[in-house]
């Protein structure tokens, strides 16, 4: 029949369609790719991990402070990020069902989606404003504020598959709710909840535009958390925009770093997780 | 609130009102989102006042942006935004669906995953990267290639008038492009996954080749689904950041065509907040700031809407 053959000339147009859409899809991703471990290997040296960056025109140098600066961050914005995601998924978990709570998730999904820059704008309000000059608590502040509903929303699912048989149990024992709560209910979550803060911390790792103007970026090593602190991202940022083929080499060196850690945490996220994806 | 327990033994030090503070304590955290996202807005609000009594509405309308006068009309910002973000929405959207498709309908499973995980590997590099990239590599790029075809060929358009710069409003469109395209796949898989097999198998049953089925079954079924991750990516590209401000080329102008520099409102504070040069220019900041915030907290909305729509359906079962 002819219009049998029109179908399955369609049909194979249309498969074909949707294969070349992969390929383009594929290709400026692995190009991407290619590109960050092709540049980045050839300008990574000892020097890199150890010296801050050379002025402007002179070669050598490398990210050293970068590299500490954004760990500091990092480990300032877990101190805000952390306990408010875990406890906030505590109530949405424990005490689900009310009004409250769906609210309270609806805004952590719509606030996951507010520009990262305006975060940054925020914590300048809040923190740079009144502290009179940039500093690395503000764009910690800013870096836990984007780290807040991933936590939340990551741990929350995890307390959820804890079977209720166990809460019942310890409950049955005679154990307050609460201890309960911490002691067996977080607890059975524990790995996934880990899965969930690595995933958070892979995630800010790269943010850049909230570090703009509360953090600011600093040329050498900063001493106090007070005053302007370096970030690898922030200084990805400047020395690829640079006019100097040198910076453009650090650049590229601090895209693969960045890409390394942020892959190796994800894998280790995975790795924690792998016998809990069947719930 | 009146309920208290009388567990009168001391074995658990604090365990007389341990479970009311207990509630206290976790509804302090859980609330503080709502209270970041009201801070937000309200701080913003705050911080824009004097660009919003100076300017009012010829804020959004004027396209002057002149810090030294001290006069700033966010119309190029805005201009920028849109045009770049639906531009690069309208080619990420076929592309998405079209691998989504292909990820759940064609490829062998092994092959499916592989592909699906190394897109979401993607969606995780960070903004300032894929700048790095755009800048470095696919500018040049643009610059020798692209655009001199594009003159050649097509000059006649006012779409593609003026000199090949490499940067400017074509490669914005092409990094938002190819940054939204992993969030819009992952999530447009997600929805395909979620087409009940009885649908398929019904179409598949009445004779419909692969086809025909996706086009029956499979896409009415996970349209609302498919629209919601279409708008996430709106929300992604209209706030899209570092990449886009590193190959714009930060120019506030509007123009028609691809190949000038253009500017959009998170790139305008990226590049001028830190050193704004007086109290109405970071004002005028803020503002560009609030509008953003405001366009996103809708999108996000409509968006989170659709998609629990379709999720709520069907809650039960795992991911993948």
């Amino acid at each position: 029949m002819n219009g049998m053959r029109v179908r399955s000339l369609k049909n194979a147009g249309m498969m074909l369609l949707m294969g070349l859409a992969t390929f383009i899809v594929l290709t400026p991703l692995i190009m991407i790719f290619f590109h960050i471990v092709k540049m980045g290997a050839g300008s990574i040296n000892l020097d890199f991990f150890i010296q801050i960056p050379s002025p402007p025109g002179e070669s050598g140098g490398g990210m050293a402070n970068g590299m500490v600066g954004s760990v500091i961050l990092i480990l300032m914005a877990s101190v805000i990020g952390i306990p408010t995601g875990i406890f906030g998924a505590l109530y949405l978990s424990e005490y689900e069902g009310n009004r409250l709570a769906s609210v309270i998730r609806f805004c952590a999904d719509v606030l996951s989606g507010v520009p990262s820059i305006i975060t940054g704008l925020v914590a300048y309000t809040l923190i740079v404003v009144p502290m009179h000059g940039f500093s690395a608590i503000a764009g910690a502040v800013a870096l836990g504020l984007i780290m807040i509903p991933i936590v939340l929303r990551t741990t929350e699912e995890q307390l959820k598959m804890v079977p209720g048989t166990l809460r019942e149990a310890s409950l049955a024992l005679g154990v307050p709710f609460w201890r309960t709560t911490l002691q067996v209910t977080l607890r059975s979550g524990l790995k996934g909840i880990i899965t969930g803060i690595l995933l958070s911390i892979a995630r800010v790792a790269g943010e850049t535009a909230p570090l703009l103007f509360t953090s600011l970026g600093n040329h050498f090593w900063s001493k106090k958390i007070t005053e302007p602190m370096a970030a690898l991202p922030l200084q990805i940022f400047n020395f690829a925009i640079a006019p100097y083929e040198d910076w453009h080499r650090l650049a590229w060196g601090g895209a693969l770093v960045l890409v390394v850690v942020m892959f190796g945490v994800s894998l280790t996220a995975r790795w924690f997780n792998r016998d809990r994806s069947i719930g | 609130m009146s309920h208290e327990e009388h567990i009168q033994d001391s074995g658990f030090a604090g365990s007389f009102n341990g479970d009311r503070i207990f509630k206290g304590i976790t509804l302090g955290f859980a609330f503080s989102v709502i209270l970041v996202l009201l801070l937000m807005v309200a701080g913003m609000a705050h911080e824009s006042l004097p660009a919003l009594r100076q300017f009012g509405w010829k804020f959004v309308s004027g396209s002057d942006w002149d810090a030294v006068q001290g006069n700033f009309g966010a119309l190029p910002f805005i201009w920028g935004s849109i045009v770049s973000s639906l531009l690069a929405l309208a080619v990420a959207t076929p592309l998405s669906v079209g691998t989504a498709l292909f990820i759940t309908e064609l490829a062998p499973r092994k092959l499916g995953g592989a592909i699906a995980s190394l897109v979401e590997l993607l969606a995780a590099i960070p903004s300032v990267i894929y700048g790095l990239w755009g800048v470095l590599v696919m500018a040049p790029w643009l610059q020798q290639t692209v655009e001199p075809f594009l003159m050649e060929h097509f000059g006649f358009l006012p779409f593609f008038r003026g000199a090949p710069y490499g940067v400017g409003m074509l490669a914005a469109v092409f990094i938002i492009m190819i940054m939204i395209i992993p969030i819009v796949t992952s999530i447009t898989k997600e929805v395909l996954l979620a087409v009940p097999l009885s649908q398929k198998e019904a179409a598949i049953a009445l004779g419909a080749t692969k086809w025909e089925m996706i086009r029956m079954a499979v896409l009415p079924y996970g349209r609302s689904g498919i629209l919601g991750a279409v708008i996430l990516g709106l929300g992604r590209a209209i706030g899209e950041t570092m990449a886009v401000t590193m190959v714009i080329g930060n120019t506030p102008q509007i123009s028609l065509s691809l190949l000038a520099p253009a500017y959009t409102m998170p790139s305008v504070i990226a590049n001028e907040f830190a050193e704004a040069s007086s109290k109405l220019h970071s004002a005028a900041l803020m503002e560009i700031g609030l509008i953003l915030l405001v366009i996103t907290l809708i999108i996000n909305i409509a968006a989170r809407l659709l998609i629990w729509g379709v999720t709520r359906q069907q809650s039960s079962g795992g991911r993948k």
